[in-house]
């Protein structure tokens, strides 16, 4: 039983070094990709606490990563906020938005719940076009290198950039690692299996969800936030459809409802559009095939077929 | 009888579309005594105690737990109360473990300390004889198994009502034995509401007998009283199938 | 132009928006309320449908009519074959499982959309209308000599504009007749109703929905090789009768006919009417809001009614 309940730890601090060491190995093209993955993934993770972890397929997720973004970006440029509170405003806005979403779209179940949450985030895009004047709309805007600064470290640069990715990354993999197995983690899985059943057993289902859906928008929030710091552009292309998309898709492909499905998702699919996307302007063609293949043979996804399979205590 | 009610209901109705599933039922549960339901299939058995355990909203009537109102409560906030329900058609995690079935249904009570939950979930385990599997999916047991671990995840929340709809259904004659073995040792600590359609464990185990007809209650009392009955022998204890 | 005739302007362009979103939002209500299924590549086969008429179109030369109406007829069958196949190989395999259906549907969506892309590229490219004769419109009004009427300047439709409402209404009274007469149509209804009890019967439910997801995407792409000669073909062009398509079929009533129409000439009335008076983005987030609400506080639509 100690064996046992010991390799999910042994597997998420390996997880955690092996990123680290990364750095040291990689050239800084792919340095530079993985910040970037890692960032995403943290998106993912979000996603997948809801998605993965409740059971709810929320198409709407864009909203809360533009929330994060425009919140840092908004905030930096235009009240002048140094990054580390410009991040707060970020990851607030993103926690505000799924709250109000949350409440709302909660009294919907299933398909509903997702073209709700669909045209929420599509009166939230709209919104940003609209408000053009201040958000520069499709074109969006730039956060200056001089601004990107935390305690005179200049997150531009290569190492500062992986870093500060893997701190947040690290951050929500340890944090959700922790949450998916305490109380609260366990009564969410319940409500997926069976929601019903779970309201019968005396927990107020419809609480648990809203909680959870809090804590995916901000954690989809602190990626939006961390992205646009870190690469230092907002833009209204990361609050359309498919941005709301991409975490689904990655979930689905690393594992839903797995701690390193997230990763392993973005991981790949970062890799086959980069690859792709030098050969064809089609490149969103991968995404689709990759999405039905997935669907009628690994609904699982990657982590989830490997838990079957193989490894049953995978977390 | 009324002093030591733990759960009453006054008038309580419920119309669905126009149809009348119950009607004005008044109903005394005695603390700490097994009492069964019974009557004949579309009797609104179910439909009355979804309105106990407000799965199923009543269209008119008062439900009191321990002399308090709680028609306003939502079906988790009744539960919280201790009222513990277990479904007719069975209802489990089908994709957890059988321990974590059960500790899905303890936890909101044992709260955070694992090892206490592990021995509370443990005993219920034992007490339904599921120890043997606590380790497998809840989804690959038997019907049999998984109608058991409904009872066991209702034991383990220990409460103050437990209802039961139709828990022999589709058991073997030795797990029916043993269903009725392990009411008889709830006795005294747990008032038990019992919906049940095979008479033999409804007279081996049943202090009082409420029974239903038409949505209505048609006659109580002590099994005794009911077999007695007239009225119920015409409208259900005659009918063969009994 | 003064109001008054800006107004009537702008509602027969609405009225055209309606008919052409009747039609595609049609296809998706039948396919939701037979199937379940919520079909989120149903824009990218209004996309098909546009481009299959632009190439038969180009393919045939001669005069525009001859191309147009073989488009007609060969865009929504090609467009309905391939739904129908999408069903059988996709769909049909995950057991039209809510989740993995609109997931699968979203793959579909890029899948025919990015192809589209590589084969058709990226350009808009136009069908000419097989007749364009230019109506102009009387205004009347009361002045100083009492009931006047006048021919205000840029009041004007096209006798194509005409003919798409026209066509609308014929097919959809086509289709009507058809649900309710046909031996198909009885299947569809019975299917419908109750899908373990149509099995039950020796109904070959799996084939009964790959005619009706066929039928779904077919409908789509009658809408687009009707809008076509008035809007160009362009790879991207499902994204915006899907979004309306969605908000229709949702205000009518998820499945329910009759709403569907009746949302589609509300919504394509008021999308012309709306953009008159406020900018088309704010008009846009204040439907898509509005749409959201309905779904959140009247899941059965405002015109359906409620479950039980």
């Amino acid at each position: 039983m100690t064996g046992k309940s010991r390799a999910p730890n042994l597997m998420v601090f390996g997880v955690l070094l092996c990123l680290g060491l990364l750095f040291l190995v990689l050239p800084a093209y792919h340095a530079g990709n993985l910040a970037r993955i890692m960032v995403l993934a943290v998106y993912a993770m979000g996603y997948n606490l809801l998605f993965g972890y409740t059971g709810l397929l929320s198409l709407g997720h864009a909203m809360f990563f533009a929330a994060g973004m425009y919140g840092l970006g908004l905030s930096m440029t235009g009240w002048g906020l140094s990054p580390v509170p410009a991040f707060a405003v970020g990851v607030g806005a993103a926690t505000l938005a799924s709250a109000i979403i949350g409440f709302l779209a909660l009294r919907t179940r299933g398909v509903a719940f997702m073209i709700v949450t669909l045209m929420f985030a599509q009166a939230g895009y709209l919104v940003i076009l609209y408000f053009g004047a201040y958000t520069r709309g499709d074109e969006g805007f730039v956060i200056q290198q001089a601004d990107r600064m935390i305690a005179g470290i200049d997150l531009s640069g290569d190492a500062a950039r992986y870093f500060t990715a893997f701190i947040l990354f690290a951050v929500c993999f340890l944090g959700l690692a922790w949450l998916v197995r305490a109380p609260f983690g366990r009564t969410l899985i319940a409500i997926r299996e069976n929601e019903e059943r779970a309201q019968m057993l005396g927990y107020d289902t419809t609480m648990y969800k809203l909680r959870a859906m809090i804590v995916s928008g901000a954690i989809s929030g602190a990626a939006g936030a961390g992205y646009a710091l870190l690469f230092g552009y907002v833009g209204a292309t990361f609050a359309t459809v498919q941005y709301s998309i991409f975490p689904l898709l990655w979930v689905l492909l690393g594992g839903a409802g797995t701690l390193i499905g997230p990763l392993v998702g973005v991981f790949f699919m970062f890799y086959l559009i980069d690859i792709s996307s030098a050969v064809t302007s089609a490149y969103m063609l991968i995404a689709g095939l990759a999405l039905v293949l997935l669907t009628l043979f690994a609904p699982q996804g990657f982590a989830g077929e490997l838990r079957k399979r193989v490894f049953a205590w995978l977390p | 009888m009324a002093a030591v009610e733990i759960l009453k209901t006054v008038g309580l109705t419920k119309t669905y579309a126009g149809l009348k599933a119950n009607t004005d039922v008044n109903f005394v549960l005695p603390r700490g005594k097994v009492t069964a339901l019974i009557g004949p299939n579309g009797a609104g058995k179910s439909t009355f105690v979804g309105m106990l355990s407000g799965r199923t909203p009543a269209t008119s009537g008062d439900v009191f737990f321990e002399g308090r109102n709680i028609n306003a409560l939502p079906a988790h906030k009744r539960i919280q109360l201790g009222i513990a329900y277990t479904f007719q058609i069975t209802s489990v995690f089908a994709g957890l473990s059988v321990h974590e079935n059960v500790a899905v249904a303890a936890r909101r009570i044992a709260g955070g300390d694992q090892s206490a939950l592990n021995a509370r979930v443990g005993e219920a385990l034992a007490r339904v004889g599921l120890s043997e599997r606590a380790d497998q999916i809840a989804g690959d047991l038997s019907y049999g198994h998984q109608r058991v671990l409904e009872i066991a995840m209702g034991l383990v929340q220990a409460p103050k009502i437990f209802i039961l709809d139709e828990p022999t259904q589709g058991l073997s004659d030795s797990e029916v034995e043993d269903f009725i073995a392990l009411i008889g040792s709830l006795a005294g600590e747990t008032t038990v509401l019992l919906i049940e359609h095979n008479m033999s464990v409804v007279m081996r185990t049943a202090d009082f007998i409420t029974v239903l007809n038409n949505g209505s209650v048609l006659a109580r009392g002590t099994p005794e009283q009911v077999r007695a009955d007239r009225h119920v022998q015409a409208a259900y204890l005659g009918t063969p199938d009994a | 132009m003064e109001f008054g005739p800006h107004l009537l302007l702008a509602s027969l362009e609405g009225f055209v928006t309606a008919a052409i979103l009747a039609l595609t939002a049609m296809g998706l209500s039948i396919v939701f309320g037979v199937m379940r299924v919520v079909n989120v590549a149903h824009g990218e086969f209004y996309m098909l449908g546009a481009v299959i008429a632009w190439w038969v179109a180009s393919l045939l030369g001669g005069h525009p009519a001859i191309g147009f109406v073989l488009a007609l007829v060969v865009a929504p069958l090609v467009v309905g074959a391939l739904a129908a196949v999408a069903d059988r190989l996709i769909l049909q395999r995950i057991n039209y499982d809510p989740d993995r259906t609109i997931v699968a549907t979203i793959g579909l969506l890029y899948i025919i959309q990015q192809t589209t892309l590589m084969t058709f590229g990226p350009e808009a490219r136009p069908v000419e209308a097989p007749f364009n004769t230019r109506l102009a419109l009387p205004w009347f009004e009361f002045g100083d000599k009492g009931l006047t009427m006048f021919w205000p300047w840029g009041l004007s439709t096209t006798s194509y504009k005409l003919f798409v409402i026209g066509a609308a209404v014929a097919i959809l009274l086509g289709l009507w007749l058809f649900m309710r007469h046909s031996r198909f149509g009885l299947l569809m209804r019975a299917t419908q109703q109750d899908r373990e009890t149509a099995l039950a019967f020796g109904i070959p439910v799996d084939r009964v929905y790959a005619w009706v997801f066929g039928l779904g995407a077919g409908l789509a792409a009658v809408g687009a090789v009707l809008v076509v000669p008035i809007q160009q073909a362009h790879y991207l062009m499902g994204q915006d009768p899907l979004l309306l398509s969605f908000i229709v079929v949702i205000i009518g009533g998820l499945g329910s006919l009759p709403g569907t129409i009746i949302a589609a000439v509300l919504i394509g009335m008021s999308d012309g009417i709306i953009s008159v008076f406020f900018t088309p983005t704010l008009a846009k987030i204040i439907a898509t809001l509005l749409v959201a609400m309905v779904l959140v506080f009247r899941p059965q639509g405002l015109l359906g009614r409620r479950a039980q």
